[in-house]
């Protein structure tokens, strides 16, 4: 509203002021801002110097006590604002950053417990497996050896058969032959032949 | 107005006309103060409104207000350096006096102050003088070791000082010049062109195809006057940071 105010004020005053322009009595000769000599002229370009000078220095007054300190104070402020807001974003994202190295250094130690955990459960495993594995073989080995212990015992009773049944077939050779048979002698005889095969 | 008797009277726009009839007469108060009045209003209201919302993340109208501070504070202080702050507020208002001056003359029925000699050239006056006493004010009698430079020999000095002297005395007749030109010329092209329209304008049945012409043209050069506007208010504006680094620093 006091816009429209101030613009309806101008356009009132500016045809008015430029109707007012042309009510010289006594012609002008050449340029108007230099008719120092035209009785209405030359006493107006003085007074708009005059004028001016009080014009001016009223604004320069305005502007350097009033309202320029005012605008300054307003634009510092938000100078000063941005480079807080701007101080506390850096302070929050440097936060950030040794928050997100905490928790990377955290998830860095988690993950190795859970590896030395992994490699001592698989240790453990294995010492066990190794463990049984032993105590199989061993048990194995045992009734391998008890196995072996067994056949010598076996192949030695048939050994011992064998003397006797070639003693006794020999036996019953010599006496159907001759008639009689030396049982010691026999008995000897087989013996050294075994020995010589190597079986005795 | 314009056309008196067929002659095209382009120089009549700058003619003073006292406001407030007898009153201002007798304070010789004319249009051209008045135009110089509102422009300080609207860039006191502007730079008032920005301070008054003082938003965290400004609007619109804050926006435009918190841009012209930091354009001219980026050029004082990229120019003068940070002894250069306590004269921002000159500077500002400088900056923003030439500009509204420049901007309000490209409305309608408006009366560009800154197309006035007189009033270019105080400008120009009042920041040579500003200048001049704040590097005496810095530097005492040292400052006029700023004729000389140092390390140039000695047998040269009657060039160079009086060179030196006149350049830096002239800096007030090139800063006014220069705005007041640049003002005066395109208001002239502007009145010249419409009153072109006008004329051509009369010719009969092919009148208004001729006259467009004249139209297309005048079309170009407010778009080329509203540059003006913003260049010359920045020209004046950076060539006085300039001239403050000279009397801050002496060379």
């Amino acid at each position: 509203m006091r816009r429209v105010t101030l613009l309806a004020a101008l356009a009132a005053i500016l045809p008015a002021a430029a109707m007012a322009a042309s009510t010289s009595s006594v012609p002008v000769e050449g340029m108007p801002q230099l008719a120092f000599g035209h009785p209405e002229q030359g006493r107006l370009l003085v007074g708009q110097v005059v004028w001016q000078l009080i014009i001016f220095a009223a604004l320069i007054y305005l502007m350097s006590r009033v309202v320029l300190p005012r605008v300054g104070a307003v634009i510092e402020n938000r100078q000063a604002r941005i480079a807080a807001d701007l101080e506390a974003a850096q302070a929050a994202k440097t936060e950030a950053d040794a928050a997100m190295a905490a928790h990377r250094a955290a998830t860095e130690e988690a993950r190795a417990a859970a590896r030395a955990q992994v490699a001592a459960a698989l240790q453990a495993a294995q010492a066990e497996t190794d463990a049984k594995a032993d105590a199989l073989t061993a048990r194995l080995n045992a009734q391998i050896a008890e196995a072996e212990a067994r056949i010598e015992a076996a192949r030695a009773a048939a050994m011992g058969a064998l003397r006797g049944v070639a003693a006794d077939t020999a036996e019953a050779l010599v006496s159907k032959l001759v008639g009689r048979a030396d049982r010691a002698a026999i008995e000897a005889a087989v013996g050294r032949e075994l020995a010589a095969r190597g079986r005795a | 107005m314009a056309v008196e008797g067929k002659t095209i009277d382009a120089l009549s726009q700058f003619e003073l006309s006292p406001v407030g009839g007898v009153f201002g007469w007798a304070v010789s108060f004319s249009q051209s103060n008045l135009f110089m009045v509102i422009a300080v209003v609207l860039t006191f209201w502007l730079m008032k409104a920005t301070a008054d919302r003082g938003a965290m993340v400004p609007g619109r109208l804050q926006a435009l207000g918190e841009s012209a501070y930091e354009f001219v504070a980026g050029m004082v202080r990229d120019q003068v350096g940070d002894e250069g702050k306590k004269y921002f507020p000159f500077v500002f208002s400088i900056f923003m006096f030439v500009l509204f001056g420049n901007l309000l003359g490209m409305l309608p029925y408006a009366f560009t102050y800154t197309s006035h000699i007189m009033v270019t050239l105080t400008l120009a006056v009042v920041v040579w003088v500003a200048v001049t006493v704040i590097a005496l004010k810095r530097h005492g009698m040292h400052f006029f070791s700023y004729f000389f430079p140092e390390g140039a020999p000695v047998w040269l000095a009657p060039i160079i000082i009086p060179v030196e002297v006149i350049s830096y005395l002239s800096r007030m007749v090139s800063l006014s010049v220069r705005l007041f030109a640049n003002m005066v010329a395109g208001h002239v092209m502007l009145k010249v062109f419409a009153t072109f329209v006008v004329l051509l304008g009369g010719l009969g049945a092919i009148g208004p195809f001729v006259a467009a012409m004249p139209l297309a043209v005048n079309v170009a050069l407010v778009g080329f006057e509203f540059l003006v506007a913003f260049l010359q208010a920045y020209v004046f504006a950076i060539l006085t940071s300039i001239y403050l680094h000279d009397a801050v620093h002496l060379h």
